[in-house]
């Protein structure tokens, strides 16, 4: 399962979504958050389908890279579309022995499913098409202004960086040591909930060590090529905003604007 | 001028027990000289536990000195001033190939010292594509290293050291973790950077044969520099190397049965093409 998780995976690809400045992209992906939350009704999710799926063609991503994101979900939409499919105050609309479906349940419950789901491909649609560095590079500049308050923005943005570059390294690390302690006879999959909880130390025990390990190492080396903060630092790939970029935050605008307009709409 | 100059170097690690009481003092590095003179290759060998990495990690100022003095292109690295100075003149390749790339695509990590070094824009990407054409690595600059073999890595690692124009690259160990595929292309990697362009180059390892083009060796052994020369002064010394719990090359060792059982051949032939030339010589 946990391979299944493209957050912060580059999907190499030469498409417009993908030269496109990462400000406008991150910029993007938080409007594009707040609408989905912002919409009401059916015409607010036709535009936001519209949107994304405009967006995904334009991405040249196949889309099975932005579905493997939502298997890792799968479980919380469940979770979420089942509390609110039997805990919704309202009209009864299906009873089955104790647990009653309301409208207004079903009602939420779909919504928040499609919300959810939009919320990860959406997302994904970032992260598969701006590398861990752009993505960095645009955090610090929209984050930029925080710096006068003593936030340590670059500092934060480049440890975001970091933790999504070892994510398949670790990945690959809780593999091999699961197989090692698979081969010693430990079991991962059988048991209580508890007992499974219980045999994942031997897995978290190794896999922390080794990653402060890496860490140490890590750190040796940017020390090493002379990293020393974000000060004197040059950039090589430096975001400047060309036509496209002011194109797509034009589209962004109409986008949430209409997102907004389908509220009045009854 | 000599880009590395160590004198009477020596490193203590001092271990402790759990409440922090000093257990013990392990002398790591004991008094070590070295000279080192621009476009040298110069390779240092030792088995585990030799101090040769915690040597190693002086020239480059992440280790100071407990006693002794290291100077790098005649600047002291104990001096807080000479720190970043001593890092851009010699650059560190280290043993982990995933512990060391900071970039998420090639070319980013190749950048990565050079954007810390203060460089305009333009010349980064001068500088990268140099780099990366020199250790052969340049159409894979918009790879993800992650899908790269051990080798490839490493010569990635090595492009981001050569992209900061170093005086001297420090390599530590840059095979351990590589098959002998990946540890041949860093090898000749290493090789083609100290023939073309020049960049002395200090490579610390355990095996042999790696070290048979070296200018001179090093043999470190508990902290001290137990032989040095050339190869060939070195692989004559078959029985003091085997001592010093080190491999001797395979031909090497043959050569030296075979001139032990009263075949007349010269000592510390390092090649097979040597001792087949030896051989044939022999058989006329």
């Amino acid at each position: 399962m946990l391979r299944d998780i493209t957050l912060g995976q580059y999907y190499q690809a030469d498409s417009i979504i993908h030269r496109l400045d990462p400000r406008v992209k991150l910029i993007g992906t938080f409007a594009y958050i707040i609408a989905l939350f912002v919409s009401k009704n059916v015409w607010g999710y036709l535009i936001a389908t519209i949107f994304l799926v405009g967006v995904i063609k334009l991405s040249k991503v196949p889309v099975k890279f932005m579905l493997k994101g939502m298997k890792a979900i799968a479980f919380l939409i469940v979770i979420t579309v089942a509390f609110n499919l039997f805990l919704t105050p309202g009209e009864a609309w299906i009873s089955i022995w104790k647990l009653t479906i309301t409208k207004e349940g079903a009602k939420t419950a779909g919504t928040m499913a499609l919300r959810l789901a939009y919320l990860i491909v959406g997302s994904s649609v970032m992260t598969l098409t701006t590398t861990p560095n752009q993505l960095t590079d645009a955090l610090e500049s929209v984050l930029g202004p925080l710096k006068k308050l003593k936030v340590p923005v670059h500092e934060i943005a480049m440890m975001m960086s970091i933790a999504l570059r070892f994510i398949p390294i670790l990945m690959d690390e809780t593999d091999k040591i699961m197989k090692a302690q698979i081969a010693r006879g430990a079991s991962f999959d059988s048991g209580s909930i508890i007992q499974r909880a219980k045999s994942l130390i031997p897995l978290l025990v190794p896999l922390f060590i080794s990653a402060f390990r890496r860490a140490n190492d890590l750190a040796m080396a940017m020390e090493a090529r002379c990293y020393q903060g974000g000060e004197k630092r040059t950039k090589m790939k430096p975001l400047k905003y060309v036509r496209t970029d002011y194109i797509g935050y034009i589209i962004l605008v109409i986008f949430f604007a209409g997102m907004i307009a389908t509220r009045y709409i009854h | 001028m000599n880009v590395i100059k160590t004198e009477n170097l020596a490193f203590e690690y001092i271990k402790r027990d759990d409440d922090g009481n000093v257990e013990g003092i392990i002398r790591a590095v004991d008094g070590v000289d070295l000279e080192v003179k621009p476009g040298e290759f110069i390779a240092i060998l030792g088995s585990n536990g030799s101090g040769k990495s915690t040597f190693a990690k002086h020239l480059n100022a992440i280790n100071m000195p407990t006693e002794g003095t290291v100077w790098i292109d005649g600047k002291d690295t104990k001096e807080p001033d000479n720190l970043w100075e001593v890092r851009e003149t010699a650059g560190m390749v280290f043993q982990n190939p995933d512990n060391q790339i900071i970039g998420q695509v090639v070319e980013e990590d190749v950048g990565f010292g050079p954007e810390n070094l203060g460089i305009p824009t333009s010349e980064i990407w001068e500088r990268v594509e140099e780099s990366l054409k020199a250790v052969g690595m340049w159409e894979f600059r918009k790879h993800s290293p992650n899908k790269l073999s051990g080798g490839q890595k490493q010569r990635v690692s090595i492009a981001g050291v050569i992209a900061m124009h170093p005086k001297c690259i420090v390599l530590d160990e840059p095979t351990a973790m590589l098959d002998p595929n990946g540890r041949y292309e860093v090898i000749r990697a290493a090789r083609a950077l100290n023939d073309v362009e020049k960049v002395t180059i200090i490579l610390i390892t355990h095996y042999m044969e790696e070290v048979t083009h070296a200018d001179r060796v090093f043999v470190m052994d508990h902290g001290k520099i137990a032989m040095q020369g050339t190869p060939r002064e070195i692989f004559s010394r078959v029985e003091e190397l085997k001592e010093l719990r080190l491999d001797v090359p395979q031909v090497t060792m043959l050569a030296y049965e075979l001139k032990k059982r009263g075949i007349n051949l010269p000592d510390g032939i390092l090649t097979i093409e040597e001792l087949t030339d030896h051989l044939t010589k022999m058989r006329k």
